[in-house]
């Protein structure tokens, strides 16, 4: 056992030797793999910590959110159309929703401004998120002005900041009471903008989607699961951004191992022969490329993985900010719990290690098992 | 010291620097339990539906509640025109029901 794992750190020795003679080439090799690892890890450490967080977060949103459709559009919920869902075994309760958007044009952002029932707040005044308090640099006691789409201008007093801990929901928040919500966008009594009902046994949910839409056919029912479901697929690997990105990572990492697969250069062909003049065995020369695959391969592997680790959850991914940021002005910074799929890093693992591994030593096998003489001279 | 120590030591502590991460993510995950607990508490309260990831369209910004045709919608013929909209893919739900229409009929027309 002692005399294997002296020949292998001699081997190692000698390949680090070799790897040293074309230094240059060898520590961009490198610093290229690692960095492909590092984007690579860093989208799957992103999405799946988002994915596993708005299920985490959105697991208390409302059972069914019904909208109601006129011409395919959303449009508001008139007087009456509460009661006319009636009484519906299962549904606890049934309440109508305000809320809309807002763009200020003082920033440049949108916000979503929102009368919410659960919470008491007293006429002009406003609760804030916590992105609108940095865009806006108010503090709770300070007075607002927002110009509403009449052209009126409304004046509220900032009551409170909401936590930076809930800002992955609530970071363009403005909260308002529901007098304020309907003076500001002259919003007519008694309508609202869609109803969230309750719904206390889950597999009752469906039943009573099916009971709105034949109580309301111009309604949409949005099923709590589908909400989920859709943050379950966000920034799914064959959607958008992510394929663009995973196809010209592929499509990289392709030209880089037929690159080495295709052939040796000159340098390397003689120095095969050269070993395999002085008495090398093909399998020690195999080894040898072996090591040197392992040692690149996983260098940058951990070193990719240990630097995404590091940018997606004390970072804040901030690299990414630029793409997921678009147009908007407003952006959240909330920080992510890290869950780690490790499905996804072994995946990572095995189509980043194994095919360069693999694609080192098949042009060797290929040198090493051929005449040195001819090797050296070809 | 000899090469082969000095790369077996720089992928020791690599491998270390690796281990370290899940410990830290475990670290974090009890540490942020807390914040989750406040956010989800939150969107109970509040009756939230979606997390703020885009301010700039109101389709990505309500991503569950948006439907297919608001990305299009600005005017006939209009192209969806954010860049979050090229991010994200419409609501589950909705795209389902939209396959579903698609695939009733039984002839081409």
């Amino acid at each position: 056992m002692n005399i294997w794992i002296e020949k292998q750190r001699h081997l190692i020795d000698f390949t680090l030797a070799s790897l040293a003679r074309r230094k240059g080439k060898n520590l961009g090799l490198l610093f290229i793999y690692a960095l492909l690892v590092f984007v690579l890890a860093s989208v799957s450490l992103y999405t799946h910590a988002l994915r596993t967080e708005a299920q985490k977060v959105l697991a208390g949103s409302p059972e069914i959110v019904l909208q109601r459709l006129v011409a395919g559009r959303h449009d508001l919920i008139p007087p009456g159309y509460i009661e006319k869902i009636g009484r519906i075994r299962g549904v606890q309760k049934k309440e109508g929703r305000l809320w809309g958007y807002y763009y200020d044009s003082v920033v440049k952002a949108n916000y979503t401004f929102m009368a919410p029932r659960g919470l008491q707040i007293n006429r002009g005044e406003i609760i804030v998120g916590p992105a609108l308090e940095r865009s806006r640099g108010i503090a709770a006691g300070n007075g607002i002005s927002f110009r509403s789409y009449s052209g009126e201008l409304h004046t509220f007093i900032v009551a409170d900041v909401l936590s930076q801990n809930s800002e992955l929901v609530s970071a363009d928040l403005v909260l308002m009471h529901e007098e304020d919500f309907r003076a500001f966008f002259k919003y007519p009594q008694g309508h609202y903008t869609d109803i969230a009902l309750s719904v206390a046994n889950p597999q009752e949910i469906k039943n009573v989607a099916l009971k709105l839409m034949d109580a309301l056919p111009d309604s949409r029912p949005i099923l709590r699961d589908e909400v989920l479901r859709t943050y379950a697929s966000i920034f799914d690997w064959r959607e958008g951004i992510m394929l663009a990105l995973l196809s010209a990572a592929i499509l990289a990492f392709g030209i880089f191992a037929w690159e080495k697969a295709a052939g040796l250069s000159a340098e390397e062909k003689r120095e095969i022969g050269i070993l395999k003049a002085i008495g090398w065995e093909t399998g020690d020369v195999i080894k040898m490329k072996f090591w040197e695959g392992l040692l690149i391969s996983l260098t940058a592997f951990l070193c990719g993985y240990v630097a995404a680790y590091l940018h997606v959850f004390h970072l804040n991914a901030n690299l990414f900010e630029a793409v997921l940021q678009g147009w908007a002005v407003l952006y959240p910074s909330f920080t992510l719990t890290p869950h780690i799929d490790g499905l996804q890093i072994a995946t990572l693992f095995f189509f980043t290690v194994f095919p360069y591994t693999a694609a080192v030593l098949v042009p060797i096998w290929r040198a090493a098992t051929t005449d040195p003489d001819t090797v050296m001279r070809g | 010291m000899r090469p082969s120590n000095r790369a077996l030591l720089l992928l020791v502590l690599a491998a270390i620097g690796f281990a370290l991460t899940f410990v830290d993510a475990a670290r974090l995950r009890v540490a942020g339990a807390a914040r989750v607990a406040e956010t989800a508490a939150l969107v109970e309260q509040l009756g939230l539906t979606d997390p703020v990831l885009f301010t700039e369209a109101r389709y990505t910004r309500h991503l569950s509640q948006a439907d297919l045709q608001s990305a299009f919608q600005d005017h006939p013929v209009a192209l969806e025109h954010f860049p979050s909209g090229s991010l994200v893919p419409p609501p589950a739900g909705i795209l389902q029901a939209y396959e579903h229409l698609d695939r009733k009929t039984a002839s081409p027309d």
